[in-house]
């Protein structure tokens, strides 16, 4: 496994890949990491999203910006790289109000935000969510690895985790 | 009244942006001197125009560890002001201010945090005041919030409040430096509306910028 390339993705960024590849996004803060899978075809693809709705703000041209418009085009992108739209499963990370200001008031909860749009739209596409590691105060770096389905989680001062 | 793509204005202003930070930084960094009665140097501001994508390994790295501390702005400005030190010189900081010299700690007590956040609420106060007098506009910052983290997480924050308007994200940023293990940023993003306001304030006309 640790013999592909790992991708580095950036904010309102996605990649798709095949093992014995990964992607990787590093310091997610309030933005949200989806990472989809078909785990028989084992290709996937990993999305860095900013903003939870691309209906909201006028400016709405930048597709992985957003969770609605984001993680639709995910899933285009990883079945067009042979995965079974019926068999795609889905695990989130990120979602972290970063600074205390955050938790006052709801508008501007945005992580929250973020992680309930991406529930909302994986639901309405009926793609499961088997595991979720978000919110609290602390950006998380990850990388997923679809050959596994690993998504591994890195925070400060914090021990790994694989959701 | 002309209309201009952030593109175009950064191309058009950067000189006139880069000397905004360089009064604003050069205010700030002669602060925090006197404040540790230590030599600073500062570096010719940076005006950046950025991809999202392009924003974390615009400072070092994403998953660089770093001290920042934020304040919104608000006023006849909206937007935001950071300052970011990366770990080693948060400590060094810290151990001038609380006369512990020779503190290895990698994490930062309450008591600790507590210091670096007046810090940079001083410096970052004196970056704006400097804007406010140049401008002559009422810039008025809230009260400082810190955080330890990877740079890319707390970027997430001023990226994602810019994002709602642009897909680019403009920063003036200055780093400054000193003989001692001294390293960080001040970084001002007003929104696009504020440019506009600043450009008007300085005596460039109407522009809208979008």
């Amino acid at each position: 496994m640790a013999e592909g390339k790992v991708k580095i993705i950036g904010m309102a960024d996605l990649a798709v890949c095949k093992p014995p590849d990964g992607i990787t996004t590093l310091g997610l803060g309030s933005c949200v990491g989806v990472a989809v899978r078909d785990p028989i075809a084992k290709v996937g693809g990993l999305l860095h999203l900013m903003l939870p709705d691309s209906t909201a703000v006028a400016n709405n041209k930048n597709i992985p910006k957003f969770a609605d418009t984001g993680i639709e085009e995910l899933v285009k992108q990883v079945v067009a790289a042979g995965g079974l739209r019926s068999r795609l499963v889905a695990k989130i990370a990120g979602g972290a109000q970063m600074f205390a200001f955050q938790s006052g008031n709801e508008a501007v909860r945005v992580g929250d935000r973020n992680v309930a749009a991406s529930l909302k739209k994986l639901k309405e596409m009926r793609i499961p969510v088997l595991a979720q590691d978000t919110g609290d105060s602390y950006g998380r770096t990850v990388i997923f690895y679809p050959e596994t389905g690993d998504y591994i989680i890195r925070a400060v001062g914090k021990p790994e985790k694989i959701i | 009244m002309a209309n201009l793509s952030l593109k175009e204005m950064t191309a058009q202003y950067s000189d006139l942006l880069r000397e905004l930070g360089n009064i604003g930084a050069g205010n700030a960094t002669s602060a925090l001197s006197q404040m540790l009665d230590l030599k600073l140097d500062m570096s010719v501001p940076e005006v950046r125009l950025l991809e999202f994508k392009e924003v974390g390994e615009a400072m070092g790295g994403a998953d660089q560890i770093m001290v920042g501390i934020f304040l919104a702005v608000e006023g006849d400005i909206d937007g935001s002001m950071m300052f970011l030190l990366d770990s080693p010189s948060a400590r060094h900081l810290v151990n001038v201010l609380m006369n512990t010299p020779d503190s290895k700690e990698e994490s930062f007590t309450e008591i600790e945090l507590s210091a670096l956040k007046e810090v940079g609420n001083i410096i970052t106060g004196a970056y704006l005041n400097a804007l406010s007098m140049m401008t002559n506009l009422a810039i008025v910052p809230s009260v400082p919030y810190i955080t330890v983290d990877m740079l890319g997480a707390i970027l997430s924050v001023p990226a994602i409040a810019f994002g709602k308007e642009a897909d680019e994200i403009l920063l003036i940023d200055t780093q400054f430096f000193a003989d001692v293990k001294l390293d960080g940023y001040f970084v001002m993003l007003p929104d696009l509306v504020s440019y506009s306001k600043i450009l008007s304030a300085l005596g460039m006309g109407e522009h809208t910028i979008g």
